[in-house]
């Protein structure tokens, strides 16, 4: 019934389109976080849906109807903002409370809603309390909780941890996680965080310039990644991207180096050559590259390796933090030649 | 160390009284004039009080003078307040709606509409008085609390200063106020109101000073002794050339009139500052 789909959303300000036909079907009880860089229309996508935009072309349903037309109250929507947007007058209890009087509930069931919700997040204690009186963490948690008394069928959170602190953010992150998978409710995330989307999501939308790169489960996003951007967004440290040629069964990079492919392709194909850090190890293999070390950053656990090419191209490397580096030394990474990603140099689309 | 404070503290507080005496020795001269007979204050004012005060003051609120027409200073003040309050309470409600919709919504000439409220700033009411005055007596309203009041209260300031107090107001609020259904007018009520109670409290202040000092617009708009404001009712008993002017009873009516808005600045004082206190943003 929390179903949510998207048919070619389009939204322009006059003359300037800002996203360009997104489409995507959200299931009941899923979890999909929008991320990308700012700018990218992510935010925008996530108003309309909320209704505080108006769309300007396309379709969006929730539960099965367009609501294109459709005022955010009688959406059954719920959004949790950025900067919380708690009512600085009004106690929490009020806060939380005042959705629900609105739609004129019986005193007692927005007291126990109210109640119910408190206790899921914990604050009971604070039901008194004006806002200025909270924490960060704890309005977060206050503003979570206007979401859920209203017993919506979609959540909608705009990057609602940007706020909070490092430590809390992950605290609050696996804590949002939790209640969405014990609420079962449809929910959709925006973030500019690719950590943060990749832990919390059951399914991304990359979004680059209004457009949707790509939309799929975080792993599938990170093992096959259909664009250059999406490959350099997801993952940190970020994917190394080497222009190359490709030959029949290998690219040659600019460098000289030459690496073997599993499968065939077009020869003299100018092509991107994408390979994560954490893929390259020290030493020989079937595909190998020589690096001159720049610095090497030991971080106890890894060691982030900073090389140059004989082209002078940056490469990363994410090795085991036993493994030692001198900067000036010379350095042989290999990587298996299953786990290279070639893109279209034109394009950027995957081959 | 401590005689050195003392010293160093000694020199502004000395200052500070010197101000004090200089603005509060005319208003203890006033109320020591209304404590003696005309005939005291002719033969050269004593400094201290007299023991005249009940009886002038009694004279002055329920007996009326001559000058002014047998009316009593008691109904003056009423005339006075009802015409401060509805003049504070009128201007803070339209500009407050003006205010709002010139935020909050979005309509065609929008922007137009602020500046030609803005550009009225510009315009003091004696520069609009005579055709205000035509439009009064042409609409039946002279002589009437209507048409003493109902000319004051568009005011551009306190539209401007709602107008920048709500810009403050985070759009995400609005927003939020939008997904828990609450309509415009309930948003106004419910949280931009609450939100502007200290803002309220010092435009109540000062407008209500404003409006009980109207001097020149009673002036022109009231005939009837009945419908005669406090101030206007002091400059009529300073009697001019042969008149007789009972400065005992004029003094006494002074401080009268200084009364209520002392009051209404000392119990809004505490609002205000309760306001600023529990502000936040």
């Amino acid at each position: 019934m929390g179903e949510v789909t998207l048919r070619a959303v389009r939204k322009s300000y006059g003359a300037t389109e800002v996203v360009h036909g997104v489409s995507c079907d959200i299931a009941d009880g899923e979890l999909v976080v929008i991320v990308g860089p700012s700018g990218c229309g992510k935010s925008t996508l996530l108003r309309m849906v909320a209704g505080l935009e108006e769309i300007t072309a396309g379709e969006i349903l929730i539960g099965g109807k367009v609501v294109n037309a459709v005022e955010p109250k009688d959406r059954d929507i719920a959004m949790v903002f950025q900067n919380y947007a708690l009512y600085p007058h009004m106690t929490v209890r009020d806060n939380m409370a005042y959705g629900l009087k609105i739609r004129r509930l019986a005193r007692a069931e927005v007291e126990a809603r109210v109640r119910r919700a408190a206790g899921i997040l914990q604050i009971e204690a604070l039901l008194d309390r004006k806002p200025r009186q909270l924490s960060g963490g704890q309005r977060q948690r206050v503003a979570m909780g206007r979401a859920i008394v209203r017993d919506p069928q979609v959540f909608l959170f705009d990057e609602p941890l940007s706020n909070l602190d490092a430590q809390l953010r992950v605290q609050m992150r696996v804590e949002i996680r939790r209640l969405q998978q014990s609420l079962g409710t449809t929910s959709i995330y925006v973030t500019h965080d690719q950590v943060e989307a990749m832990t919390l999501a059951d399914r991304l939308i990359v979004m680059r310039g209004g457009v949707a790169e790509q939309i799929g489960p975080p792993l599938l996003l990170y093992e096959r990644p259909a664009t250059v951007f999406v490959a350099a967004f997801i993952g940190s440290p970020a994917m190394n991207l080497l222009p190359a040629v490709a030959s029949e069964d290998a690219v040659v990079l600019a460098g000289g180096a030459r690496l073997p492919l599993p499968a065939g392709l077009a020869a003299d194909r100018p092509v991107t050559l994408g390979i994560r850090p954490e893929h390259l190890v020290a030493g020989d293999g079937p595909a190998t590259i020589e690096v001159r070390v720049e610095l090497a950053e030991m971080l106890g656990a890894d060691t982030i390796l900073h090389g140059r090419l004989g082209d002078g191209s940056l490469l990363q490397a994410r090795l085991p933090g036993a493994e030692r580096a001198q900067p000036g030394e010379r350095m042989r990474l290999a990587v298996d030649p299953r786990q290279l990603h070639v893109f279209d140099r034109e394009s950027g689309k995957r081959i | 160390m401590e005689r050195r404070r003392a010293a160093q503290d000694l020199l502004p507080h000395l200052i500070l009284w010197g101000g004090i005496a200089i603005v509060a020795f005319p208003i203890y001269m006033t109320f020591v004039a209304s404590s003696l007979t005309q005939e005291d204050i002719l033969a050269g004012m004593p400094l201290l009080p007299g023991p005249h005060l009940v009886a002038n003051y009694r004279e002055a609120l329920f007996r009326g003078v001559v000058a002014t027409s047998g009316i009593s200073v008691l109904r003056m003040l009423w005339n006075s307040l009802v015409m401060a309050l509805i003049i504070a309470v009128g201007k803070i409600f339209i500009s407050l709606l003006s205010a709002y919709a010139v935020v909050f919504f979005r309509f065609p000439l929008r922007m137009t509409v602020f500046w030609m409220i803005f550009v009225t700033l510009m315009l003091p009411v004696e520069v609009r008085i005579v055709p205000t005055y035509q439009v009064v007596a042409e609409l039946g309203m002279i002589d009437s609390m209507a048409g003493l009041t109902i000319p004051l209260i568009a005011s551009a300031t306190a539209t401007l200063l709602f107008r920048q107090f709500f810009l403050t107001i985070p759009d995400e609020l609005v927003e939020a106020a939008k997904i828990d259904g609450a309509g415009p007018l309930r948003f106004l009520v419910d949280t931009v109101v609450p939100l502007s109670r200290t803002n309220l409290a010092a435009l109540f202040v000062i407008l209500f000073i404003y409006g009980w000092n109207q001097f020149l617009w009673p002036l022109l708009i009231t005939n009837s002794p009945k419908m005669t404001t406090i101030v206007i009712g002091l400059t009529q008993m300073i009697g001019l050339g042969e008149g007789r002017t009972d400065w005992d009873i004029v003094m006494a009516t002074t401080l009268l009139a200084m009364l209520p808005p002392a009051l209404i600045v000392l119990l809004m004082q505490r609002w205000f500052v309760k306001g600023l206190v529990e502000s936040e943003k």
